[in-house]
């Protein structure tokens, strides 16, 4: 199985052509995990920056990626008897999870097979400048954060799970409410989410995890249809000092169409109260249609990854000085909220 | 191991051990016995230990009495190991007897332990239950976070109260080094602990729509790690647990039982029931680590006390499981394992 990455370019080339129209802007190759790259080819030629070595060094079997296992749900076998083995190696508790909870089998296998339509057919999802993430070591990924529910975190963990060339896992932190819920605090956890504080995100960092934040918090999840796409507060500055202490990159990220996919026109102020929820949202359709306002709206999404901004050359007692912290925290904050101003204006209408 | 006797070259160990009658303590006895550094141990407890151990000297005592002071004085201990914080209120003669024996009893001890001069170490095993159990807690646990940001009751409070009792006490006697240590859920194939009962079910109940990540500590390990707190000379507070998780279904699958998620409140109700019926015997505050679990890190007592679990979690529910199918003949671990109890009849010792 040394050469199980084998890339049929025929048949690649012909599902893209009639995809978009035969012009293959795409890169060609499969990725590690026998799913359609999609990063943006290089000129003159078919495949991305990252894939065009990795195809010319095919026929060298040694050159492959040692850790890039076929994937159960995508190998030659047939669909139940993957799906098969899947299921007995779960019954026999046969998966490793890491000691946070993160349990790479069930999102890789079944999780992201589930989100992959949602980010696909529904939201539409275009991922620009995913590659700046480095393909290894801590980095710090620090993104706005809207529409009510935090279906955005969801997605940026996919696109950078599936379009990253190393398809790195983003461990997002969240809320504490969100783990002490029954049934989405376990699959917070596995995940790969991690609790919102400073000994979780600094324990991942050290590990040389992507560490994910929204330093909005509730505020920008629960903030009103009006005000959409304004970024609220940026916290206390945490995650830069965090960023600073660690010593590792903070790459801005900013994301366009969550607040259309459940826009908040109200707030339930007193259910949220008796329920101990931070808000209650109202949207056009929840709680009206009931179970079935819970869906999100079509709406089509952008998510930018912007260019890395280092944080290596900083003294070590610069997490200490409030206020470079603040103006590091604000500069974080403008360069998101041009990046939304820029990819609003990229996506056009919001649901066509 | 000798060396990290270390000190006094020539001198040889007098180490007192509280409630060696129950697992920890009679296990902990039984080790120090083989060891050359040792010269005297002295166990105190309410009963007398189940099995005979050789270089033993039992004094049957209350720790809460002022009596204890006697002991202390008359042996000329100069290591004094607690481990007598218990978990079943049952077994104590309900929830007030158990902090009695908790609470009053270290303060009595270590007030004891102030007066007697010869005594320069004390160590005090704690347990992880300081921390407590929530959805909004690091989900790694080092012995800094201050378990005073939870709402502890019951074993939790009980323990986060001798641990202040000691601290106190290491204050007060500045020259005494100080060890205490906070250990995870015991488990293995002769223990019996509030863990060991509940995955023990026929059907183990769960609440439902949570799966808590579980860490666990083998019994051999949490010996081993009193064992070298005992003979070393580091002060501070150690976290001990096995390495890795698991979540809590994973183990019930590992353990081949069957989950029975219940809706939390009708699980918490019916644990009430069971306790105050006397069939089962747990702190009932300890339920919260079946919905949020609680995980530690352990490297301080690695580098440290030198502290290297021989069983991860994973390998101490499957050691654990050799019980299960009445195996105990075969354990899991590659390599000797100290200080197994030699007859059986030790089997089933509460920790």
């Amino acid at each position: 199985m040394a050469n199980a990455e084998v890339i049929s370019i025929d048949a690649r080339m012909r599902e893209r052509s009639s995809q978009s129209g035969g012009s293959p802007e795409r890169c060609l190759a499969t990725t590690a995990a026998g799913r359609p790259c999609r990063n943006h080819a290089t000129a003159g030629s078919s495949y991305c920056g990252v894939h065009q070595k990795r195809v010319r060094s095919l026929p060298a079997p040694a050159s492959e990626s040692p850790g890039a296992a076929p994937s159960p749900l995508s190998g030659d076998g047939g669909l139940f008897d993957r799906l098969g083995s899947f299921l007995r190696k779960r019954m026999a508790g046969d998966y490793p999870i890491d000691d946070f909870g993160y349990d790479p089998e069930l999102s890789r296998e079944i999780l992201l097979p589930l989100v992959r339509p949602l980010y696909e057919r529904y939201f539409r999802v275009r991922t620009l400048g995913v590659n700046r993430i480095p393909s290894q070591g801590a980095a710090l990924v620090v993104a706005n954060h809207s529409g009510t529910v935090p279906i955005d975190a969801v997605m940026v963990q996919f696109a950078v799970a599936t379009e990253h060339p190393a398809e790195r896992v983003v461990r997002n932190v969240a809320a504490n409410l969100a783990f002490g819920m029954p049934f989405v605090g376990p699959l917070a956890r596995k995940t790969g989410n991690v609790v919102a504080c400073e000994e979780d995100a600094m324990a991942l960092l050290e590990r040389g995890e992507l560490v994910g934040v929204f330093p909005e918090g509730y505020k920008g999840v629960g903030k009103g249809w009006r005000e959409r796409y304004r970024l609220q507060r940026f916290g206390r500055g945490g995650f830069v000092e965090l960023a600073l202490r660690a010593g590792v990159p903070i790459i801005p990220v900013a994301i366009v169409g969550a607040e259309e996919a459940y826009p908040m026109v109200g707030n339930a102020r007193l259910v949220a109260k008796a329920f101990g929820f931070p808000y209650f949202p109202l949207t056009p359709t929840f709680p009206l249609l009931g179970p079935l306002g819970v869906l999100p709206l079509p709406s089509r999404w952008v998510i930018e990854f912007g260019e890395p901004i280092l944080m290596d050359h900083y003294t070590d007692d610069a997490a200490d000085d409030k206020m470079l912290v603040f103006d590091i925290n604000d500069m974080i904050r403008d360069t998101i909220q041009q990046m939304l101003y820029n990819n609003l204006k990229i996506r056009g209408n919001a649901f066509l | 191991m000798t060396f990290l006797t270390g000190k006094g070259s020539g001198q040889k160990k007098r180490v007192l051990i509280t409630g060696v009658s129950r697992f920890l303590g009679l296990r902990l006895a039984q080790r120090l016995e083989e060891d050359p550094a040792v010269q005297t141990i002295i166990g105190v407890d309410l009963e007398e230990p189940p099995v005979p151990i050789k270089g033993l000297e039992f004094v049957k005592a209350d720790i809460r009495s002022p009596l204890i002071a006697r002991v202390l004085e008359s042996t000329s201990v100069d290591t004094l190991v607690h481990t007598n914080i218990q978990s079943t209120p049952g077994r104590l003669g309900g929830r007030s007897e158990m902090k009695e024996n908790n609470v009053i009893g270290t303060m009595q001890l270590l007030a004891a332990a102030q007066r007697a001069q010869r005594v320069r170490r004390v160590v005090v095993k704690s347990s992880a239950a300081v921390y407590g159990s929530g959805p909004g807690q690091p989900s790694i646990l080092a012995e800094d976070y201050d378990p005073r940001r939870v709402g502890l009751t019951g074993y939790g409070k009980d323990c986060a109260d001798a641990e202040t009792n000691a601290r106190d006490f290491g204050r007060r006697r500045p020259d005494v080094e100080l060890a205490i240590l906070r250990t995870q859920n015991v488990i293995g194939p002769t223990v019996k602990t509030n863990m060991t009962d509940y995955l023990s079910l026929p059907v183990v109940p769960t609440a439902l729509g949570y799966d808590p990540r579980l860490q666990l500590l083998h019994e051999d390990d949490a010996v081993e790690a009193l064992y070298l707190a005992a003979l070393s000379r580091e002060r501070g507070i150690f976290n001990i647990a096995g390495d890795g998780v698991v979540y809590l279904s994973k183990a019930i699958r590992l353990l081949g039982r069957v989950e029975l998620p219940m809706l939390y409140f009708l699980a918490q109700g019916a644990g009430e029931l069971l306790l105050r019926l006397g069939v089962a015997d747990f702190p009932i505050d300890q339920l919260r680590v079946l919905l949020y679990g609680r995980v530690l890190d352990a490297i301080r007592a690695k580098r440290s006390l030198g502290f290297m679990p021989r069983y991860s979690t994973e390998a101490s529910i499957v050691d654990f499981k050799q019980r299960q199918n009445g195996d105990v003949s075969t354990p899991a671990a590659k390599g000797p394992v100290i200080g197994h109890p030699t007859d059986q009849s030790s089997d089933g010792l509460m920790v």
